[in-house]
């Protein structure tokens, strides 16, 4: 009961301060009085307006489309290859220079010279996201690979589990802490990426429209298509990695 | 069949600052079928590395096992449950096709009501008597004991051995128990190996003479 209530209160302290976020941001609006510092209730406005016979859900679904499947693909490459680097250090030894210079050269080199070699078409821009982002969860699974305690492994093998009880019940529950890190990142990351390619080369997707707007200087509009994606955002982490986070970590304390 | 295990040479190879070590040389024995065999010998002399070898988790040593019984419990000196695992469900992992007897075993080791518990919420006794009840559970016919009793109160101790003798009556696996007390080996083995020098090698083998009372 104690945890239940300590919990209820950490949501309405949660609440309390988005909320207190949107008055601080709507009293900074009202002071400023700027067409192109538009407060949360213009930016709702516009939201609405966007959403409601407008193209918002069209550009959005392009997008996380988009997000979802490059985000699948960079996840599964991604731990492919960090866990392969993690247990076979003569492969790491020879990947690792690599790795280094994929998660330090910008995104944007990367999107561009993908659209210039494999043209403005979809591949290239899940190739240039994916590109950004599995050098990330290689890097974080690597460490997740590299942490697995042998210990277990062996009552896995004394007791004969076999291949995929093993993986189920041993290698997993290890590396959950470190697939979370690496989703929640991800997310994060491939969004901001895709928005980016889609601003040089799609004609559609939310990128595309910030980027009309952008050029209308239609502030209240580039707000509201950032908001109903921070929105998903939410959505995705409330439903997804919240409870994901709970289940894989209930054996703790 | 006997179970023999020869071991000509393990070498542990040099790591960061410390060379690499000859650990056994020339250390041999057979195990009869059912036999209870106590290991002794002062810390660090490769008690557990045998134990780790003749289970097959090590195999990077000269020499070979054969007859090895199969299936294999081996109480590992930490419990080594999953910890991400309840304690029933740590042992019906390994009896994936008779799932009911998990509850069973842990009532049978004093573990009633404490099911579905993490490992982590359990005392060190309590962790190791699931361990002991997830090696006894799969019935083996080989049974390794890295020092069961260890770190355990008096009283735990003495609960822990009592289980274990019970059972190893019950069940008749051919047993090796590593431990560095005296009394424990007496209590339970009919022989009791000691190891000693460096490079490891037996230095003692003996059966006890054990009179039906104290059976």
């Amino acid at each position: 009961m104690r945890a239940a209530g300590a919990e209820r209160k950490e949501t309405w302290q949660e609440i309390a301060s988005i909320l207190l976020l949107l008055s601080l941001w709507q009293i900074g609006a009202g002071l400023a009085e700027s067409r192109l510092f538009p407060g949360p209730l213009m930016v709702l406005q516009s939201l609405m307006h966007e959403a409601i016979g407008g193209p918002l859900f069209h550009h959005l679904g392009i997008t996380l489309a988009r997000v979802g499947t490059s985000f699948v693909i960079a996840m599964v490459v991604g731990t492919a290859l960090g866990i392969a680097l993690g247990r076979l250090q003569w492969l790491d030894r020879w990947l690792n220079p690599w790795l280094v210079i994929l998660l330090n050269l910008p995104a944007l080199v990367v999107i561009i010279l993908t659209y210039v070699w494999l043209g403005l078409i979809e591949t290239a821009l899940l190739v240039a996201v994916a590109l950004n982002k599995i050098p990330n969860v290689a890097v974080t699974l690597r460490e997740g690979a590299r942490a697995l305690d042998r210990d277990y492994t062996d009552v896995a093998q004394v007791y004969r589990f076999g291949l995929w009880t093993t993986l189920r019940e041993v290698i997993v529950p290890q590396l959950a802490p470190y697939l979370l890190a690496a989703a929640r990142n991800g997310l994060a990351l491939v969004w901001k990426i895709v928005l980016v390619v889609e601003l040089l080369g799609r004609s559609n997707g939310i990128g595309f429209q910030l980027q009309s707007y952008f050029q209308l200087f239609d502030v209240p509009r580039v707000m509201a298509y950032a908001a109903a994606f921070v929105l998903c955002a939410l959505l995705i982490e409330i439903v997804l990695f919240a409870p994901l986070e709970r289940r894989s970590g209930q054996w703790r304390r | 069949m006997t179970m023999q295990i020869t071991i000509k040479q393990k070498v542990y190879p040099a790591q960061g600052g410390a060379p690499a070590r000859v650990l056994f040389e020339n250390l041999s024995f057979d195990l009869a079928d059912g036999e209870v065999c106590a290991i002794v010998g002062p810390s660090g002399i490769g008690k557990s590395s045998l134990l780790q070898i003749v289970a097959g988790l090590d195999t990077d040593f000269d020499g070979s096992i054969t007859g090895l019984r199969q299936p294999v419990g081996y109480l590992f000196q930490t419990p080594r449950l999953l910890p991400w695992r309840t304690a029933r469900r740590n042992l019906e992992l390994v009896i994936p096709d008779r799932p009911g007897r998990a509850v069973e075993w842990l009532a049978q080791v004093g573990l009633a009501g404490s099911e579905d518990a993490y490992p982590q919420r359990l005392s060190l006794g309590m962790a190791r008597r699931v361990a002991l009840a997830r090696a006894l559970t799969i019935e083996p016919k080989l049974l390794l004991l890295d020092e069961p009793f260890a770190s355990l109160d008096e009283e735990t101790s003495r609960e822990m051995q009592d289980l274990v003798a019970i059972h190893v009556r019950k069940l008749c696996p051919t047993t090796l128990l590593v431990t560095h007390h005296w009394h424990e080996a007496a209590a339970l083995a009919q022989r009791v190996i000691t190891l000693g020098g460096s490079p490891t090698r037996i230095v003692d083998d003996r059966l006890l003479q054990r009179s039906k009372a104290a059976e």
